[in-house]
């Protein structure tokens, strides 16, 4: 966590208090947590009206997505289109109303590069037009960072509504709820240096949307639960300084990157980059090394003090071939044969030439362990 | 000197947990490995009585936490498919009766494993079994483990050389109450965890309904040793030569004496059945063997103990190598004796060698 986001919640949590009470110590905090609300909507250019708090970005895909087609069924709308990269918080809540709820998915595909295809998109909403209860395409993609034109997508959505998973961009890159253009937007407080638990949906006023969690409906009667002040608190102090550093921050980190590629690539000559790197989030970067496995890569960069990531695991902590890098048009060889490696601005050029001292040798002991012809 | 790596393959049972926390006392850098056994882990064994299960990397995960070593799961799920799920079905198909354990030793956990951490780097597979290496004169040599009750030899004395010279088995001097002890003493939680028993890619625990579940199953004949036909049974490969419960056979045998199956023949889908003196096996023919230690001289007549079972007695016997095959003349007959099963020649507690029985007069 940041230090401004530590000290705010270390702070407010001192503080006694339900913010829905009505006595004294209750409205205080209250108070707190409005002003929180304020500085979230500030920093990501909505109305403070538009912030939804929730638990966790998942809470807030599966508001927007459930409670939008819930709307969108009520004018016997029950097309939902995204695409085939999505996060599970998004792609798992559509396959639910899906398998549940009648819903009909249409998923657009999306190129080498990691865009999603925006003539099909177009194609698809004119087929469906009258028929479609939302579209979900994320902003930036978790795994391989490249940056979606959600303006384009709001222009061929016409009247539709559209949420996007912002979680991975928000603090990253400027973003504006109101220039997206979009109905609702997901932001997530962990991932910007703030508290684990808090999160919040941005959705465009005057939206009836069906909640997810019934309770007492302490957020606009959308979302119930018990406010997390602390929490809330804390997240608006992250993003705050999130919004006021992000150039220098996004510049250096940018830096980073591209030493890192070049690192690699100087070390790994067959090694590629996955997704484009000009309108991507600075901070990832997707390498896959062919003929290795990412287990044993892992493995051996954690012993050397290198943290980095495989794809996704199931329940039992194995690991699957990542469904973002097979839409992308890899082979499964190739996705468990790939990295992923998140860069902050505290990381440090001599992490990386850490990184090139050792990569060939860890390289060449998981293709020998991975069995790959 | 740098420390030798290992990995400590933890299945979140309390041996491995101990096993791994003494590599790391001896000085060992050690990193937890689970291995990932099943595609579809939730449709294993569910609680805690296997390993396999999702409860099972959660505890092992823990344990590795308590230690204060990495942790990974690797995902052997095809591998074991492979070398264990399908060759148990293939060996009941074809009328023997195999030991899934100690397939999983030979093609897994001192194989797959072993291979991949070598080739990562590493110097060996530490696990929980109850087994003790020496080193001798020629390398390494195996013996039973102090706790002869929890003795596992008999399931890894199919390992090669090679294989053994990588294995580290830290628990081999210790009985299993003293293991429990030690894993409360350290803190793990996993110190009351019961023993895994059965087979763990068969959830129920039915063998036999599993076994009928996988290969169907097609009545044939129960038949005596003359061939009359004495009842039905609901597919050969669900018996064990030896069984003696679960035939219902409606006919009683002249002398009045219960009936065992004798034999199992899946090509006429037949079970042969008869009474306990016509269990009695004297010679032992098993294939191909895997010595640990030198190869004998062939058709060198020698001393020593056989065992059949995994938790079988050591059986006085004569054994020699024909060039092809162990053989082993008992001393005293042994009964209800099945095929498919190890057998295990000890010098003393000494392992010598290994094979799969694939005959018995």
């Amino acid at each position: 966590m940041v230090e401004p986001a530590i000290a705010a919640l270390t702070d407010a949590i001192k503080k006694l208090g339900n913010a829905s009470s009505l006595h004294s110590a209750g409205r205080s905090v209250r108070k707190d947590l409005e002003q929180a609300r304020e500085q979230i909507a500030q920093a990501i250019d909505c109305a403070p009206s538009e912030v939804i708090f929730t638990a966790t970005g998942t809470e807030a895909n599966n508001l927007a997505i459930k409670g939008l087609y819930w709307l969108g069924v009520k004018k016997n709308k029950k097309v939902i289109i995204t695409s085939t990269f999505e996060h599970h918080a998004v792609a798992d809540p559509i396959t639910w109303l899906a398998e549940h709820e009648g819903a009909q998915v249409v998923a657009i595909d999306v190129d080498r590069n990691g865009f999603v295809d925006l003539k099909q998109l177009a194609t698809r909403v004119e087929e469906h037009k009258n028929n479609i209860a939302l579209i979900s395409i994320m902003h930036a993609n978790n795994e391989v960072g490249t940056i979606q034109d959600i303006n384009q997508v709001v222009k061929i959505a016409g009247d539709i509504p559209v949420h996007s998973d912002c979680v991975q961009s928000f603090g990253k890159v400027e973003l504006s709820f109101k220039k997206l253009g979009v109905t609702a937007a997901t932001i997530s407080a962990h991932k910007i240096g703030g508290p684990l638990g808090v999160a919040a949906l941005i959705l465009r006023k005057g939206l009836d949307i069906e909640p997810v969690l019934h309770g007492g409906g302490q957020e606009r009667d959308l979302r119930s639960g018990t406010f997390n002040a602390p929490g809330i608190i804390s997240f608006a102090a992250a993003a705050a300084n999130a919004v006021d550093n992000r150039k220098e921050r996004e510049l250096k980190i940018r830096e980073l990157k591209s030493e890192l590629i070049q690192t690699i690539k100087k070390n790994i000559p067959d090694a590629w980059v996955n997704g484009d790197q000009v309108k991507s989030l600075p901070g990832i970067v997707s390498i896959t090394f062919p003929k290795t496995d990412s287990e044993g890569l892992l493995l051996l960069l954690d012993g050397e003090g290198i943290a980095c990531s495989t794809g996704s695991a199931c329940s039992a902590g194995v690991q699957r071939p990542s469904h973002v890098l097979m839409a992308m048009g890899l082979t499964e060889d190739e996705t468990t044969s790939t990295l992923r490696f998140s860069l902050s601005y505290s990381n440090t050029i001599n992490e990386i030439a850490k990184l090139g001292s050792v990569i060939a040798t860890v390289v060449a002991r998981s293709k020998a362990a991975s069995g790959k012809k | 000197m740098t420390k030798l790596k290992v990995i400590a393959a933890m299945s979140g049972g309390v041996d491995s947990a101990v096993a791994a926390a003494r590599a790391v006392d001896a000085g060992y850098e050690v990193v937890g490995v689970h291995l990932a056994l099943s595609s579809n882990p939730q449709k294993y064994r569910s609680g805690a009585r296997g390993c396999c299960t999702i409860e099972d990397s959660h505890d092992a995960r823990r344990a590795a936490d308590v230690i204060g070593i990495p942790f990974y799961i690797w995902d052997m799920a095809e591998e074991f498919h492979k070398g264990v799920v399908e060759n148990f079905l293939s060996e009941y198909q074809a009328g023997r009766t195999p030991n899934p354990c100690l397939r999983c030793n030979e093609k897994i956990k001192f194989e797959a494993v072993l291979d991949r951490a070598k080739a990562l780097g590493f110097d060996g597979v530490v696990t929980g079994h109850y087994a003790l290496t020496k080193d001798g004169p020629d390398g390494k040599t195996l013996h039973r483990a102090a706790d002869i009750e929890k003795d596992q030899s008999y399931v890894l004395a199919v390992l090669r050389r090679d294989q053994i010279e990588g294995a580290i088995f830290p628990l081999g001097d210790t009985v299993k109450t003293d293991t429990r002890k030690e894993a409360r003493q350290r803190g793990l939680f996993v110190a009351n965890k019961p023993d895994s028993h059965d087979i763990c890619f068969v959830p129920s625990g039915d063998n036999a309904g599993w076994l009928r579940d996988k290969l169907g199953s097609e009545t044939g004949d129960i038949l005596d040793q003359s061939g009359n036909k004495l009842g039905e049974h609901k597919g050969a490969y669900t018996y064990t030569i030896g069984q003696r419960r679960g035939l219902a056979l409606t006919v009683p045998d002249k002398s009045g004496e219960p009936r065992y199956v004798l034999k199992i023949e899946p090509k006429s889908n037949t079970v042969v059945v008869g009474t306990h003196e016509n269990l009695a096996i004297n010679t032992i023919i098993a294939t191909p063997p895997v010595w640990c230690g030198a190869t004998p001289e062939v058709n060198q007549e020698l001393r020593g103990f056989a065992q059949v079972r995994a938790h079988g007695s050591p059986l006085t016997t004569s054994y020699k190598f024909d060039g092809q095959n162990l053989i082993a003349n008992l001393d005293e007959p042994v009964f209800g004796l099945a095929t498919g099963q190890a057998l295990v020649i000890y010098d003393g507690d000494r392992v010598i060698g290994s094979a799969t029985i694939c005959e018995t007069i």
